[in-house]
């Protein structure tokens, strides 16, 4: 069983997404090591691009703000491989396909596991695109987490949970992160529908903001995702480095309505 | 090869919201391509409305001038509303109005395609919202007015490069949002598929004309076509149709400029590597950690980081060759053909003007030489006046 898997083993799990580099990769590192201690069940570290197309303006701003500060893969690697030891939640890298390509496949892959990661999401790369590039992270053990949408057909869907490992992202809306206006009334079936084709375990992100809105659709998923809320209070308290652990502890605390 | 792809090129690299609407499209395009009604629907309203087919005009005293083959002028600075942008736009509005889309959505740099899309849009009494960048705002304000004129709302996007990377950006943003009542006219034969192939195939009407116009006036095909690339719409539509008449010499011309080695160009062909950008695989402008990096160019329709899939594809076959010309040469060309001609060209097509007047003089005169204008130069003629050049007396 995969680290992420038992991640979901018997309960629902917390996971949460930081923008590497965002205030600096000194403070990403920090900010991870107090979301483990926090009891975050996984923690997604997103690799900045300049062309975010599945962001909104949060995450957007904080993919700037760490190419500002001259982060690349490699320093990402080298930060995490500092505090790999220390993490005992499972590591899931999140980025853009062409982060991955320009690095080299086997680069990434030989790096990853290195770095201990457990999981890779690629919001760009839908599974039947570069289908020998999830096979092969996989075959390292690591898991290729895949989205899906609700407008996703019945077709991709079956496909999907041959290739999907680890948990399904389940994006929440038609919309890209951070909007967290839309409506959700749809999750229940959303999920229901999701569920008949794929038996791993579900999470949904995408505008999950606030622990009401995590206690009126958890009971339909396995796993909340928390993203553009996070980077928030990051982006808010990045002046305080004391401050901005303490808000980030008694935000994540607050989220598990569970 | 696969249907998505030119060899490597190509692909759908795109969240998984957009992939029902990019599925809806693919099939739409096939029923309606070969649909007797949609075709005649589309060819009367480039006859009538555009005003095609748009002439192949011999330019004598340009060709005196250089002393080298016979240069005739592709006119699609003649099509309705200036340039061959409005070729795709109505092909791709028409369709969207077949889908039942109400809303339609573009991105534009130099504005000539969002000019076109709202043009198309009001035809069709659709919503329409253009994405623009800020600085594009500035430098294209005419086109601006134009667009709100036409019942669009431009909005402007301050991120970035402000130009036409950004623009697209947001405009896949919004399409990712409101996929399900929105088609997204995408300008140039980029994105992800089957944009490149639907671009092409509405563009392609100016090499299926200049084909025939060049066998009744010269009885023969010629020896070179040129034509600008920025995502690389004109040129595929004029080269499409002689891809297998392997004596045609193509040629893409690529923005230089300030000069490759100052890094502030826009020629992802022949300094970009291969990556991902909107969409698709192709040759793009990054950095060493794959960051996509700012174009630029004197013509706001050729400053964009990536080009169309098809393009990489001929350039790694060798089918047609990519050069790239300056600001500086840009601006000979403009200045030159408005002299000799009287013919205004768009910066963007005074690429392929600059690069004609670099090569025609070494060739022989019995030689044809094809210039794709792909649009006017009255939306650049106030950035030229603010350059301050002297002008040729």
């Amino acid at each position: 069983m995969s680290k992420i898997s038992e991640a979901f083993k018997n309960k629902k799990a917390l996971i949460t997404y930081v923008t590497a580099g965002d205030p600096s990769l000194e403070a990403t590192k920090e900010i991870i090591l107090e979301l483990n201690k926090d009891g975050v069940d996984i923690i997604e570290v997103g690799i900045p691009f300049s062309d975010p197309l599945a962001d909104g303006p949060i995450i957007q701003k904080a993919s700037q703000k760490a190419l500002k500060n001259g982060i690349t893969l490699k320093k990402i690697f080298e930060a995490l491989n500092e505090i790999k030891e220390d993490v005992t939640c499972p590591l899931v890298l999140m980025g853009y396909y062409n982060s991955i390509l320009n690095y080299g496949i086997d680069n990434f892959i030989t790096d990853a596991v290195n770095t201990s990661i457990s999981g890779v999401i690629i919001p760009d790369l839908p599974f039947d695109e570069e289908e020998e590039f999830y096979a092969k992270i996989k075959e390292n053990g690591i898991d290729p987490i895949l989205l899906v949408a609700p407008n996703t057909s019945e077709e991709r869907l079956k496909e999907i949970s041959k290739v999907c490992s680890g948990f399904l992202y389940c994006v929440s809306i038609m919309g890209v992160t951070g909007d967290s206006q839309a409506p959700m009334e749809h999750l229940k079936e959303y999920s229901q529908r999701v569920r008949k084709y794929i038996d791993i375990p579900l999470a949904i992100g995408f505008g999950i903001d606030s622990p009401t809105k995590a206690k009126n659709i958890i009971e339909y998923f396995d796993g909340i995702i928390v993203g553009s809320a996070l980077i928030k209070i990051i982006d808010e308290n990045s002046d305080d480095k004391a401050k901005l652990l303490k808000e980030i502890k008694s935000f994540t605390k607050t989220l598990k309505v569970w | 090869m696969k249907k998505a792809y030119f060899g490597q090129y190509g692909g759908k690299y795109v969240p998984e919201t957009l992939i029902p609407a990019l599925e809806e499209l693919e099939e739409a395009h096939e029923k309606y391509s070969k649909d007797p009604d949609f075709i005649d629907e589309y060819q009367g309203l480039l006859k009538d409305y555009c005003g095609r087919p748009t002439p192949l005009y011999f330019a004598e005293r340009f060709t005196e001038y250089l002393n080298g083959p016979k240069i005739y002028l592709k006119r699609e600075d003649l099509n309705h509303t200036g340039a061959h942008k409005i070729n795709n736009a109505l092909g791709q509005v028409l369709l969207a109005k077949k889908m039942n889309k109400k809303r339609i959505i573009a991105e534009t740099g130099a504005g000539q395609h969002g000019v076109a899309t709202a043009t198309a849009a009001a035809r069709f009494g659709l919503e329409c919202v253009v994405y623009m960048g800020a600085e594009d705002i500035e430098r294209q304000a005419l086109n601006v007015y134009k667009m709100k004129m036409l019942g669009a709302k431009v909005v402007p996007v301050y991120s970035g490069s402000q130009t036409l990377k950004e623009a697209i950006n947001e405009a896949i943003r919004d399409w990712v949002t409101n996929v399900e009542n929105t088609h997204y006219v995408i300008g140039s034969v980029v994105g992800p598929h089957p944009y490149p192939k639907i671009v092409r195939d509405f563009q392609r009407v100016i090499g299926d004309e200049s084909k025939n116009q060049i066998l009744e006036k010269e009885g023969r095909l010629p020896d070179y076509i040129v034509a600008c690339v920025g995502g690389g719409s004109n040129a595929m539509g004029i080269f499409y149709p002689f891809i297998e008449d392997k004596d045609v010499e193509l040629i893409g011309v690529e923005a230089a400029g300030k000069g490759l080695e100052t890094g502030q160009h826009a020629a992802s062909l022949t300094a970009g590597k291969i990556g991902v950008l909107h969409g698709s695989k192709s040759y793009v402008l990054q950095d060493e950690d794959g960051q996509i990096q700012l174009a630029y160019s004197i013509s706001a329709g050729l400053d964009y980081p990536g080009v169309g899939p098809e393009h990489s594809y001929l350039h790694d076959e060798k089918r047609a060759q990519y050069v790239s010309i300056t600001d500086e040469e840009a601006l000979q060309g403009f200045e030159l053909l408005t002299k000799l001609e009287g013919i205004i060209p768009a910066f963007e097509s005074s690429h392929a003007i600059a690069y004609a007047m670099k090569i025609a003089p070494s060739l022989d005169k019995d030689k044809i030489m094809l210039i794709n204008l792909s649009g006017r130069g009255d939306k650049d003629v106030d950035s030229y006046r603010k350059l301050g050049r002297e002008v040729i007396e």
